[in-house]
């Protein structure tokens, strides 16, 4: 049963890859058949990503650059709320926790009206900031890692303190290392986010220079189903980072999301 | 020569002054905050206000007017109707199969006896990291029409007639909950697989020693246990579920026949970007707000979080 299933998910992509090798008029003519039909395949599809002219390597630089900025700004300003909450007494604490709490739980898409507006005025429409902006302070990473900092040790907070470091310097050369677990697991899903995030960029991104690879892509989508031999090659590349940052990072995210994920 | 050294040192002191109160542990947790709470006032509730404010309006460029409830008059029209039930219906097909499905997925993958536990974790995982998007591009091909299309040639195995999955309201309504499904249960099955391991072992084994079967250590030990897991992965299934878009985007973009597609973030886009009216868009806005905010409630309720157990 587990092997079956196994074979059910996993079949898109093999059907992806076989397709990705096979001119598009047979996959307009036939439809995609699962025959390894050896004298059909080339290269041919992903030639036409390179191609002068092609907008895929720009979506692609795109995309990169929302996706590293992004995730790197999330992962600063999530981790350093998270922590606040975790190891400080403050006045306004509990008020500040419930805030995190009501925000992320309150689907942000019913906001994208009013936020276009502002993304407006503030003169960030087509623009990778646009994007970047209103989402880079995560509740969702800010509640995973006030839990993960909960577990960190406040004895070595005090010793620093006697020692004379500041406030930062204990978060940024103490507590961060110590948060790695926590931070490569942010870091997948963060990453995850922005890289194949769609209706948000959509709204900002506005002329197909400054696309990300998801939007771009489905600009090819038309009722009729050409340009299948973009279409293909291009999607099949779009998910190799992700995957590549997963396998990477798997070790961290497995065991990073049994420790904080879900004891709320 | 003396005299720079001695100004050195004084400009550096006055700047650790400067700094030990701004690093001190007084000021620094306001510091750390900052982040949330500007973002907060200035991409939360600002939008929130103003949704509100936009929602009585009709909003046209260059100039907004107060029309009352007129926008919210308009709710009452089919294509409202049907992005509301086609929400609806979808989210509680994906509760139904992204729920108890991984749950027993969970449990069969965290006993020892199976091999291959870590290949099936990440291979159920790896589609939760594609974008919607592109998935849906193959989703497309293998869904496609022709009577060659792998879907359809399984059918036609199956005795079964061959399906146009985009052109009706139930088969178009599985495309999206089977894309959901397929993406989605790997991610539930790493939440359920986490509370699982955070129960103690030897409660199995007392109760083994009692003489518990499988589906009595199920109901009685796992189940109870794992509930506050069950409540997060409700909570997360039924906030997806009405903020689901994408799934239908990749079939019909934003023109489905007969609006078996419609959803009500697609109908926000629809009339808020497409049709130029944010006044109605943010009406549609404020009542799937309203719709997502009583099912919490409800359901923080029913899962007894209120209570002492929370």
């Amino acid at each position: 049963m587990l092997l079956v299933l196994a074979i059910v998910v996993l079949f898109p992509f093999f059907a992806l890859l076989l397709a990705s090798f096979k001119p598009s008029t047979e996959l307009l003519r036939y439809g995609l058949n699962l025959k390894l039909q050896a004298h059909l395949m080339s290269f041919k599809n992903y030639i036409y990503l390179f191609q002068d002219g092609a907008k895929y390597l720009t979506w692609y630089k795109n995309s990169l650059i929302i996706t590293a900025v992004g995730t790197v700004l999330s992962l600063l300003f999530s981790s350093m709320v998270g922590y606040a909450l975790a190891v400080y007494d403050f006045k306004g604490r509990n008020a500040t926790f419930i805030l995190v709490l009501a925000v992320m739980m309150i689907p942000t898409e019913i906001l994208m009206l009013p936020l276009y507006k502002l993304m407006v005025s503030f003169k960030m429409i087509n623009t990778y900031w646009g994007v970047i902006v209103p989402t880079m302070v995560a509740p969702i990473a800010i509640f995973f890692f006030r839990q993960y900092a909960l577990g960190l040790p406040r004895e070595l907070l005090d010793a620093a303190r006697i020692d004379g470091c500041s406030e930062f310097r204990i978060f940024f050369s103490i507590m961060v290392p110590l948060m790695k677990p926590a931070f490569g697991a942010m870091a997948i899903l963060q990453a995850m986010g922005y890289w194949n995030s769609f209706l948000w960029p959509t709204v900002v991104l506005r002329t197909e220079d400054m696309f990300t690879l998801p939007i771009g892509l489905s600009g090819l989508l038309t009722p009729y189903g050409n340009n299948y031999d973009i279409l293909i090659s291009g999607s099949l590349l779009t998910i190799l980072p992700i995957i590549i940052l997963f396998m990477f990072f798997q070790r961290y995210f497995i065991s990073g999301l049994t420790v904080g994920g879900v004891k709320g | 020569m003396e005299n720079k050294l001695d100004y050195s040192i004084q400009a550096v002191s006055r700047k650790q002054k400067k700094n030990r109160i701004i690093f001190s542990q007084k000021v620094a947790p306001y510091i750390f905050v900052s982040p949330f709470i500007l973002s907060f006032l200035i991409f939360f509730l600002y939008p929130s206000i103003s949704t509100i404010i936009m929602s009585f309006q009709e909003v046209l460029p260059g100039e907004t007017k107060f029309v009352g409830i007129e926008n919210y008059k308009k709710l009452f029209n089919p294509h409202f109707y049907a992005a509301l039930r086609n929400t609806t219906i979808y989210t509680i097909w994906t509760l139904i199969i992204l729920i108890p499905l991984p749950l027993i997925l969970a449990v069969i993958l965290n006993s020892r006896a199976v091999p291959g536990r870590n290949f099936f974790r990440s291979a159920y995982f790896i589609p939760a990291l594609t974008s919607t998007i592109v998935v849906g591009i193959v989703f497309r091909l293998i869904f496609g029409e022709l009577e060659s299309a792998p879907a359809n040639t399984l059918l036609k195995l199956l005795g079964l007639p061959a399906q146009q999955w985009t052109m009706h309201w139930g088969t178009g309504m599985f495309l999206m909950v089977f894309l959901a499904s397929w993406k989605w249960l790997g991610v539930n099955i790493l939440y359920f697989l986490s509370g699982l391991q955070n129960i103690p072992k030897e409660l199995y084994e007392s109760a083994e020693m009692d003489g518990a079967g499988v589906f009595r250590k199920f109901f009685y030990i796992t189940l109870p246990l794992l509930k506050p897991v069950v409540i997060y992965v409700l909570t997360i299934s039924i906030f997806g579920g009405f903020r689901m878009y994408e799934e239908s985007f990749v079939f019909w973009q934003n023109q489905s026949p007969g609006d078996i597609g419609l959803t009500l973030v697609g109908y926000i886009y629809k009339e808020g970007f497409m049709n130029n009216d944010m006044g109605f868009g943010s009406a549609i806005g404020i009542v799937l707000l309203i719709i997502v905010f009583v099912i919490n409630i409800i359901q923080l309720k029913i899962t007894g979080a209120f209570g002492k157990e929370g």
